[in-house]
């Protein structure tokens, strides 16, 4: 038997640049990974944690700089490389392949498996593996079948079993309920105090580097700006050093008089997925003018096919839509009359025409009604132009013209001009889901502002977000979605998160 | 006790059963190995002419039949991997390229097969198994293509290699998750090109059996388009080897109910039995988009799934 403290292994970038093309994207960071720790790299959406990241597994090669493992410098070329030298990777997105079982997904990610697969050994050997670990997962059931919790351990699973000491994990609790993701990490700080391995942890929540680090460097716009103990740290430090000096919109302040009736009423709403499996069962749900109503959930639970459902791009198998108490259905007119509005995820694949202009994007309201239209088909794209400019200055959407097409604006900046699309109009009710993922803080701060504006003019706002902090901070009431149902609802003022999390689970 | 119509029937389509579903089966094992590595070939139909002319002409001017179901292969082989290195290009659609193809390997066959219309070329001869029985249709049923087995012994080889083998495992992983696959250092490229390659061979033995055994000739009215009907018996199979012999047998009684309601007289609508094969193609594509299931075992990477 080894020495325990000789499993885990140190790292050390000195001096990481990388440029693509004119863009620096990674500019002169040196992070140190003492071997068994917990090291958090933290940072905004683009401010370089995956470029660097990406250098040191060799899916990029930097263009000065040095990495040394264990004291030694290395060259990384490529990812075969990296696994040599014992250091793994958890992908946000999963590398699992789903039809294959849990057992043939380890097996085959052994770079050494011989052709002829004897798995009587196989799963003996893996048996007694996963007996050695602290967490396990049933080694028959194809990977199809497994929660995203039980998919996260199998990745770090996978990875101990290749024999990586040096993890790196990104973003690791996007897909987990509050629950899970503590039950994770909690299990992985304890083998890296134990000195079994070392773990770098990108993410771009608080909560989960004080919880769970010892160490943290921060990163912005490439570059290093601090870090050290986080024993040492406090949040709001942290916070300065990933923002920076930039000013941030504040919170919206809550109007409680605009409260009104029941604007809009889901009845026994029954949804299918793409397989035809039902995806959403049975959700009953009033939202009152006035109020934010969020869903919370972990995805993959019924949210995504509840909005299709109710922005028609999905049919309803069962149940009615009552806005105002008139029956609504997801059609062109019902949308103009009873005025309803969306913010569906990804704005840029569900909400936009990529290859269209920003002002024709914005137009896509109106754009058949006078003054954009004469007799309802002849179009007046100067006034189409006049409006799109008219809503890029109000709503401080950044594009070189109102003719460039969509696709080419930001995330950040595509939620702006939908969102100039939706809300400049008297807004009855707002569907709103996911409208700050991947955005950075300014525009999260800008876009959750503008949510809770239209409240307080008076819209039902219904808000799906798979993030739960959002939900809480956003929401006058919260309703938790687990296995296509509605399981628990509860006003958003002293909620309690850990039992919130226990619904989301489907363990409550 | 069954009338002696019905079992002349019975027995009837029993042989026809075997006979037809025979290229069948090769057709869909070679697209069900192609599509596990998630790429879909359409023109397996003209590996399938291409190779039922080649075997003929081979056989033909060898005397060796044996030796034209190599050649079959070995033409399958080639479109095969026409297809698969056309495909692998950036930004080319592998149903496009199918289509393309099919109508190449089936243009290629007609022309130089013209020479090979007239001509008697030796067939390859059936395993009597029935040799037992005294009833003559249930003899002449039994009269088997040694073809008919190899293809089974493939099917179950197959099955066994996806689970069973590291190459196996490779493939399911292309055809259902790329970015997996290459995080593993796997070059999704090369899978894909040798599994169209394979599927082309095997294919391309389809064809031969058309042509050296059953209907036993070659002519440009040879295949009634069951290289493109294979794709659908590919979905019908759930991507699984095993159950593409089911499939294909199933397939093959459909096509055979005409020539042996005949057999006994009845040729009442004979048109309309023989589009059988058509017909449960219709339904099972019917049945097969509304059902989850299908769905479900899809490699993930397939275009049409995508």
């Amino acid at each position: 038997m080894t020495d325990k403290t000789q499993r885990a292994i140190g790292l050390e970038t000195r001096g990481m640049t990388k440029t693509f093309g004119s863009l620096v994207a990674l500019d002169d960071v040196s992070i140190h990974v003492a071997p068994g720790t917990f090291h958090a790299l933290l940072g905004e959406n683009g401010a370089g944690k995956s470029t660097l990241v990406k250098c040191i597994m060799g899916f990029y090669q930097p263009t000065r700089g040095q990495i040394l493992v264990t004291g030694q410098e290395r060259q990384i070329p490529s990812p075969a490389v990296a696994r040599d030298l014992g250091i793994g990777m958890v992908y946000q997105h999963f590398t699992l392949v789903p039809c294959l079982s849990v057992a043939e997904n380890m097996v085959i990610a052994r770079g050494d498996v011989p052709n002829l697969i004897d798995w009587k050994a196989e799963k003996a050997a893996l048996t007694q593996f996963m007996d050695s670990m602290p967490f396990r997962v049933t080694l028959d059931t194809p990977v199809s079948a497994l929660s995203a919790g039980e998919k996260q351990k199998l990745e770090i699973l996978k990875q101990l079993y290749l024999d990586q000491r040096f993890l790196i994990l990104d973003e690791p609790t996007s897909v987990l309920t509050p629950g899970e993701a503590d039950e994770v990490l909690g299990l992985v700080r304890g083998m890296a105090d134990a000195g079994d391995i070392t773990v770098l942890m990108i993410t771009h929540k608080f909560r989960e580097v004080t919880a769970f680090a010892n160490h943290v460097s921060v990163l912005r716009r490439g570059q290093y700006v601090g870090g050290g103990k986080v024993s040492d740290m406090t949040t709001d430090a942290l916070s300065r050093m990933m923002i920076g000096e930039a000013t941030i919109r504040p919170p919206e302040a809550r109007d409680a008089s605009v409260l009104s009736d029941t604007r809009m009423d889901l009845v026994a709403l029954y949804v299918d997925d793409d397989e035809g499996l039902p995806a959403v069962e049975a959700v009953d749900l009033k939202v009152n003018g006035g109020e934010i109503v969020g869903i919370a959930g972990v995805s993959g639970n019924g949210q995504s096919e509840l909005v299709e459902a109710i922005s028609g791009q999905r049919p309803l198998r069962d149940g009615r839509i009552f806005i105002n108490g008139r029956p609504f259905e997801a059609k062109r007119g019902d949308y103009h009359s009873l005025k309803v509005f969306g913010l569906p995820e990804e704005p840029l694949k569900n909400a936009a025409v990529r290859r269209m202009s920003v002002a024709e994007n914005i137009a896509f309201r109106s754009f058949d009604k006078p003054p954009m239209a004469g007799l309802g088909w002849w179009l007046r794209p100067v006034e189409i132009r006049r409006r799109g400019a008219e809503l890029i200055a109000s709503y401080r959407v950044k594009t070189p013209s109102t003719e460039t097409p969509i696709e080419n604006l930001s995330g950040g900046n595509v939620q702006r001009a939908i969102l100039a699309r939706e809300l400049s109009d008297e807004v009855q009710v707002l569907i709103v889901a996911n409208p700050c993922f991947g955005l950075d803080f300014m525009s999260v701060a800008e876009i959750r502002a503008q949510i809770v504006a239209a409240r307080n003019k008076g819209a039902a706002v219904l808000l799906v977000s798979e993030d739960l902090d959002e939900v809480l901070e956003l929401s006058d009431r919260v309703a938790v979605m687990s296995g296509g149902r509605i399981t628990h609802v509860v006003e958003a003022a002293g909620a309690d998160r850990n039992q919130i999390g226990k619904y989301m689970a489907g363990h409550a | 006790m069954l009338s002696p119509e019905v079992l002349t029937v019975l027995i009837a389509m029993l042989g026809g059963a075997i006979r037809v579903s025979t290229p069948y089966l090769f057709v869909a094992l070679g697209e069900t190995l192609t599509e596990k590595s998630g790429r879909i070939n359409l023109g397996l139909e003209g590996n399938l002419v291409l190779g039922a002319m080649m075997a003929y002409a081979v056989s033909f001017h060898t005397g060796q039949p044996w030796l034209g179901v190599l050649a079959a292969c070995g033409a399958g082989l080639f479109l095969g991997l026409l297809h698969g290195v056309i495909c692998s290009l950036p930004r080319v659609n592998d149903i496009a390229v199918g289509i393309a193809l099919m109508s190449f390997g089936t243009g290629a066959a007609f022309f130089f097969g013209k020479p090979y219309i007239q001509p008697q070329a030796p067939r390859l001869e059936g395993l009597a198994l029935g040799e037992w029985s005294s009833n003559p249709a249930l003899k002449q049923a039994l009269l088997i293509n040694p073809l008919f087995f190899l293809g089974i012994a493939i099917a179950v080889l197959l099955w066994w290699a996806l689970a069973n083998t590291r190459p196996g495992l490779i493939l399911r992983m292309t055809g259902d998750s790329e970015a997996s696959a290459r995080a593993m250092g796997v070059n999704p490229v090369r899978v894909r090109i040798l599994a169209t390659v394979a599927g082309g061979g095997l294919a391309g033995i389809g064809g031969a059996f058309l042509s050296l055994s059953y209907p036993g000739s070659w002519n440009e009215g040879l295949s009634s388009g069951q290289g493109l009907m294979a794709v659908a018996l590919v979905i019908f199979a759930r991507w699984n080897p095993l159950r593409c012999v089911w499939a294909a047998l199933l397939f093959g009684a459909a096509g055979a109910i005409g020539p042996a309601l005949q057999s006994v007289g009845i040729s009442q609508g004979y048109y309309f039995f023989n589009a059988a094969p058509y017909i449960l193609t219709l339904f099972i594509m019917i049945a097969s988009a509304r059902a989850g299931l299908a769905a479900q075992s899809a490699p993930g990477e397939l275009s049409i799934v995508k």
